[in-house]
């Protein structure tokens, strides 16, 4: 599975109070109306970049604090095709899984040198990220065999609509 | 050989035993959410294609963070909330009845060594009864909702041991403060927090809860604390007979971090992360225009008790709002004559809910305001603006600096907390 976007950095300890904000939270369960306020709190702008297919590369513990799964929710209805970071917070980790985010663990010193907008391509199958204009790669963290069958599946929704089961009920 | 989580989780997924790094499908005990994540999780079973409850006496939903509504539309998702309850006979607690994180150990769903989770982060608090108790979000919960049953990868267990005993005015906030402090915000994720030593021994429930609270600032996944005479005391009235689960002496600890209690003080958060703490000192006389004593970090009896012992018989000079994490609580304060101190004192009084603690209601910050709260997370934004300053606080800072209309520290209305 492969996915490309282009890339938009952000920094350490990006709060899901900052993806979405609770403000927002209980005026709408309408994720796509919602994903209007992405970013609101951090900057506004931003969410025109994510727009079209973005790939958000963050630094350390992206998605702390509240469980909302609002949250990558919201990014991909935003255009987010995946976020890669030195690492995520848990809850946000697992929700992003669960709702087909796919989130990717990578190299810091790749992280801090890959160019604002420049064309990523992640490639799960072959565990490496690409940064194309500039040339560079590196490794991502392999996912465990159950949790890669949700994320190319698009989530546990569909995963579950297809093989009517859910994939981890032999780990 | 194993810490406390690895006893749980071998339990609960009919193993012998279980190593750090292990992923396991464990059985659940209990699943909640409430009015942020119950809906989404509600839509979630949906999606998948199961609506149905594995076991009706261990699903529980609280209607708490934007309790009684505020808005039409979030009417709509708690007579949603209510309708999927009644259909699924399922146990809800209304508008008035408390903060998921209060009510669910004091209605008695909160055994030892039992298996927690919870739509909601702050689930971690119910390690302060030696649960293996973590936040999820709303697919996750409506999984564990209908079949029971979720995947875990065992946790590397963390061991900070806390000895000797507070000074006056010096409170389990400013420990977890202190923690946080050292480790930062990612300091412990994925990890499970084991708090031992004296202190955490002699401390109240109220107190363990706070700091059960906090561990996921730190990233933490749970934070199973060890039985201490208050706490089996307080569970004995309410679940009966139990056996907890103790780590065993030589248990395998990623890493250890020793505090002495004596020699704390009091400490905030400063905005707009977690981890910036400092001491009250390094930010006293910074003027506040609104205080927030409350949530599930610190809405309890000895809290309001602490805000009570501060501001009788004077008048505050910030906005102060005191918030009840349970009808319980809220009785309990109400017939100790506290809130009618409180009120005295100047001080809103309110019912039990989330409140201004997640920005929903009660209290949004304006443009530029500066808070001190006793809640759990000072983002930008989290209470209002997104130019709003919070200071995470204790009750006791929280009081002092209402009552003079700035940040103070809490010693100098000292005599014992």
């Amino acid at each position: 599975m492969k996915i490309s976007g282009k890339c938009v950095k952000l920094g350490d300890h990006i709060n899901t109070d900052l993806i979405i904000s609770g403000k927002y939270k209980y005026r709408t369960q309408d994720i796509r109306e919602l994903a209007k306020y992405v970013f609101e709190d951090l900057d506004p702008k931003l969410k025109d970049r994510l727009y079209g297919g973005s790939i958000i590369v963050a630094q350390k513990n992206f998605g702390c604090g509240s469980s909302r799964e609002q949250a990558p929710r919201v990014l991909k209805a935003a255009g987010v095709n995946a976020v890669i970071a030195e690492s995520f917070a848990r809850i946000f980790f697992r929700n992003a899984v669960n709702v087909g985010l796919p989130v990717i663990i990578s190299d810091k010193d790749f992280i801090r040198s890959v160019k604002e907008d420049e064309t990523l391509t992640v490639d799960l199958s072959l565990g490496k990220v690409y940064a194309l204009s500039s040339g560079q790669e590196a490794s991502i963290k392999p996912y465990p065999d159950f949790m890669l069958k949700i994320i190319e599946a698009g989530g546990i929704a569909e995963y579950f609509k297809t093989f009517k089961r859910f994939p981890w009920e032999n780990i | 050989m194993s810490t406390i989580v690895e006893k749980i989780l071998a339990k609960s997924s009919g193993k012998n035993s279980v190593r750090a790094g292990e992923f396991v499908l464990s059985n659940v005990d209990v699943v909640f959410a409430h009015d942020g994540t119950a809906l989404l999780a509600i839509e979630s079973m949906q999606e998948i294609g199961i609506e149905k409850v594995f076991d009706a006496n261990k699903v529980v939903f609280f209607i708490d963070h934007a309790s009684p509504s505020p808005s039409p539309q979030i009417s709509n998702i708690h007579s949603a909330m209510r309708k999927f309850a009644k259909k699924h006979g399922i146990r809800l607690y209304d508008v008035g009845s408390g903060i998921c994180h209060q009510v669910l150990p004091e209605e008695g769903y909160v055994k030892p060594g039992s298996v927690i989770v919870g739509a909601d982060s702050h689930t971690v608090t119910h390690g302060a009864f030696n649960a293996f108790a973590t936040g999820v979000g709303s697919t996750d919960a409506a999984i564990a909702m209908s079949t029971g049953k979720l995947w875990f990868m065992v946790p590397e267990s963390v061991k900070i041991t806390v000895e000797g005993q507070f000074r006056d005015m010096v409170m389990s906030k400013d420990l977890v403060l202190h923690v946080l402090g050292e480790v930062k915000a990612d300091g412990l994720t994925y990890k499970s927090v084991e708090y031992h030593g004296s202190c955490i021994d002699g401390l109240s429930v109220d107190s363990r809860m706070t700091i059960a609270n906090m561990a996921v600032e730190m990233g933490a996944k749970c934070c199973p604390m060890e039985l201490n005479s208050a706490t089996e005391e307080w569970l004995k009235e309410r679940v009966g007979s139990f056996r907890q689960v103790k780590a065993d002496k030589n248990a395998s600890y990623s890493d250890e971090l020793y505090v002495d209690a004596s020699k704390l003080e009091p400490l905030v958060a400063a905005p707009s992360n977690v981890d910036n703490v400092k001491s009250v000192r390094e930010v006293e006389g910074v003027e506040v225009d609104q205080v927030f004593i409350g949530s599930c970090t610190n809405g309890r009896i000895e809290d309001i008790k602490v805000a009570v012992k501060i501001l009788d018989g004077h008048h505050v000079k910030a906005r102060c709002i005191v918030i009840p994490a349970s009808r319980r609580i809220y009785y309990e304060a109400l017939h100790a004559g506290y809130l009618d101190k409180l009120v005295k004192a100047g001080c809103i009084v309110g019912f039990p809910t989330c409140g201004p603690c997640i920005g929903a209601h009660m209290g949004l910050l304006g443009d530029g305001e500066v808070a001190v709260s006793t809640s759990n997370r000072n983002f930008i934004g989290r209470m209002g603006s997104s130019s709003s300053k919070i200071y995470l606080a204790s009750p006791a800072t929280a009081a002092a600096s209402a009552l003079e209309g700035k940040i103070v520290d809490p010693r100098k209305y000292g005599g014992g907390v």
